[in-house]
């Protein structure tokens, strides 16, 4: 029972840091910048898909990630300096429709590009096995998941807690103007967060790769995922989104694995199997309803 | 003279009220995108290489194969099959991959009279009392490659099992099927969402529960992913997996590679089956497409042949609904798994086998079949079919 639970919160912990890639570069975004990308999903499908071509020209997952990592962060820097410098100061429904045509446009692309059938990725072949901890065995790439979700954490808390750069960033999310008047570059400043939340998008996409499946519309059911997250977490806030990963992470995987057991001890099995995954697949929308029912602006407000 | 005889039998034709169409237009709406794709696929490359065999003709006539994608949504195959039926008005619709899409679809066909040859989607529902003389299923109904893999099952000696299937009615009917043979204890049932692809958490609720074996049916992208993981969390070692030949063919074993060696699935088909049909079927498709077929691609290639034949048996009369019906109930095709006819409810009563993976002469894993586990079987749900 103990492995049970701690095998499952590894897996929520795993599904939680992945969301948190995602959720970082949209929470930025969209709480400094104040544009709505919706587009943000379909960075994660190409970055995923950039990283398994050129895992497989390389014929090397490692050399795939980086290159395909690199690859998006051209990609975010291009879309930064020709369409989202446009969009920051129009309002909400532009952004919502411009980043909604760049969804269409991404999916058509993909599928002219690399055909509607998903793509392969596996693996490191060392990684493919299992490895023991704690008397049970756990995938070994799982861990490798974590720990790089893990490491990314550190660093954009490092980054924005700590350093210059950050305080910049904070700065220039708080008060444009002012911090221009002080001889800041905002508008570079701009680019570089978002080629920085374009990168992480694809780092997400190329290590889920092998879990998932790299195909066209990968990105949509993701995001809204992502959206939920940086709501439950409070726009903007970089610790919200690594708090609210988690939640949903752990929230979604435990729904999933103890709903239906929870439910056949107290329903018939013929409901009970009808009910159970149902409910576990809105587990987190009512958690999020929950959240903002008490804290409307989410757990960790970036401007309170 | 001749004109003159060709207008005359022109206006005998026109006269009667079933003339013979002068070409055959087949809709063919199957999954060509996404994780369900290779299985939508394979059925398109069947029968196209079917309709090569058949020098592009249906029983003598011209025929016109349009193919769409129903992107595993009902409601896009739904608009698609309507722009089929109604605009392009076909002859015959087939390669439906996924029993939801084929039970949102059936009701438009049936009630425009057009002959539905079900090349995979065999839900209980049209075998039993939602049963229509225009929906023939040239493949299995869903329960029988699952029974199969229970009788397996229970004759192997195995006592605890648990059982893995998404939550759509493929699923209910994989489950009823498995349980009708294997009558030992289930030790959990664990329903999916369609079209998952991450099975962390279920994987760890497996190696919880400690099975001595474990029966899954996740087709296409879901299987692939499924077994990976399974392999990867180190569970192979202590759970003996079985599967319908659905998540253990060619798609799935390309994908996943040699770990899934040893495992026992079940089949209607297989591609070393010893007759002439299957032998011209297996070595054109490889020639063709470059990989072996699946069971998908065999069905989609018997569907074609089963038009084919009907078409000739009516001398094209397609209009002829009725004589149309007696004649694909009458199967005068030689399939590629051998001989067998359809029941009252135009399902197969037809032979099960068991397949082991393993590697062949060439050192190729594949499947190979290691005997019947069912002869002359008819589905479960016959009895409450009554065919108008």
């Amino acid at each position: 029972m103990i492995q049970l639970v701690l095998e499952q919160a590894l897996n929520g912990l795993q599904f939680g840091l992945m969301l948190f890639l995602l959720a970082a570069g949209l929470t930025l975004v969209f709480g400094i910048m104040d544009c709505i990308n919706l587009a943000h999903g379909s960075l994660y499908m190409v970055g995923a898909y950039f990283v398994a071509a050129a895992a497989q020209a390389a014929d090397s997952f490692w050399i795939g990630l980086g290159a395909g990592v690199a690859g998006a962060a051209v990609l975010g820097l291009l879309l930064e300096l020709s369409l989202f410098r446009q969009l920051y100061k129009r309002d909400h429904l532009s952004q919502v429709l411009a980043t909604f045509a760049l969804i269409l446009i991404a999916n058509e692309a993909v599928r002219m590009i690399w055909g509607p059938q998903p793509l392969m990725l596996n693996p490191p072949e060392s990684l493919s096995g299992p490895v023991e901890i704690a008397g049970f065995f756990y995938p070994a790439y799982r861990l490798v998941i974590i720990a790089f979700g893990l490491a990314v954490a550190g660093l954009l808390y490092l980054l924005v807690a700590k350093s210059r750069i950050g305080m910049w960033v904070r700065a220039g999310a708080s008060n444009r103007e002012m911090t221009e008047a002080l001889g800041i570059n905002v508008q570079g400043l701009f680019t570089a967060v978002f080629v920085f939340g374009a990168a992480l998008c694809a780092l997400a996409g190329g290590l889920l790769g092998p879990l998932l499946a790299v195909q066209v519309g990968m990105g949509e059911s993701v995001l809204i995922l992502a959206f939920v997250v940086i709501i439950i977490g409070g726009i903007g806030s970089i610790r919200g989104a690594l708090v609210g990963s988690l939640i949903v992470g752990t929230v979604d995987t435990l729904g999933r694995a103890l709903l239906p057991t929870l439910l056949r001890a107290l329903l018939p099995a013929d409901a009970a199997s009808t009910l159970g995954p149902a409910l576990a697949s809105i587990l987190i929308y009512l958690l999020m309803a929950g959240i903002l029912f008490f804290k409307p602006q989410g757990l960790f407000p970036a401007r309170a | 003279m001749s004109l003159r005889l060709t207008a005359l039998a022109a206006a005998l034709m026109l006269a009667g009220s079933a003339h013979a169409a002068d070409h055959i237009k087949v809709g063919l709406v199957s999954t060509l995108s996404g994780p369900g794709a290779g299985l939508g696929v394979d059925i398109r490359d069947g029968f196209s290489l079917a309709m090569k065999h058949l020098n592009g003709k249906l029983g003598n006539l011209p025929a016109e194969v349009l193919i769409a994608d129903d992107q595993q949504n009902p409601d896009i195959a739904k608009q698609t099959a309507d722009k089929f039926l109604k605009k392009d008005k076909v002859d015959f619709m087939t390669g439906i991959v996924f029993s939801n899409i084929m039970l949102a679809v059936g009701p438009t066909v049936f009630e425009n009279k057009t002959f539905y040859i079900s090349a995979n989607a065999g839900p209980s529902q049209y075998a039993g009392e939602q049963c229509n003389p225009f929906f023939f299923n040239v493949a299995w109904q869903n329960d029988n490659l699952h029974e199969a893999v229970g009788k397996v099952v229970q004759d192997k000696g195995y006592k605890n099992v648990v059982i893995v299937t998404p939550n759509y009615p493929g699923g209910k009917d994989a489950v009823s099927g498995f349980k009708r043979y294997y009558k030992g204890k289930v030790a959990d049932e664990i329903y999916t969402k369609l079209g998952q692809l991450d099975y962390a958490a279920e994987l760890a609720q497996i190696r919880a529960t400690k099975p001595d074996a474990l029966f899954f049916f996740l087709p296409g992208g879901m299987g692939i992913n499924f077994v990976k993981q399974f392999v990867a969390a180190g569970l192979s070692r202590d759970t003996q997996l079985f599967a319908p030949g659905f998540s253990a063919d060619e798609d799935v074993i390309k994908a996943v590679g040699s770990s899934m060696m040893g495992m026992f699935n079940s089949s209607h088909w297989a591609h070393d089956m010893d007759n002439a049909e299957n032998k011209r079927f297996v070595a054109d498709f490889q020639k063709e497409y470059g990989r072996l077929p699946s069971l998908y691609a065999s069905q989609g290639y018997d569907a074609a042949l089963m038009m084919d034949a009907a078409v000739r048996d009516v001398k094209g009369k397609v209009e002829d609904k009725a004589a149309l019906q007696k004649a694909l109930e009458a199967k005068r095709f030689k399939s590629v798994r051998g001989d067998f006819k359809f029941n009252t409810n135009h399902y197969p009563v037809q032979n099960y086998y068991l397949r082991a993976i393993g590697k062949d002469a060439q050192g190729r894993v594949t499947n190979k079949t290691m005997g019947t586990i069912f002869t002359n079987h008819a589905d479960a749900y016959v009895a409450s079919c009554k065919m108008k």
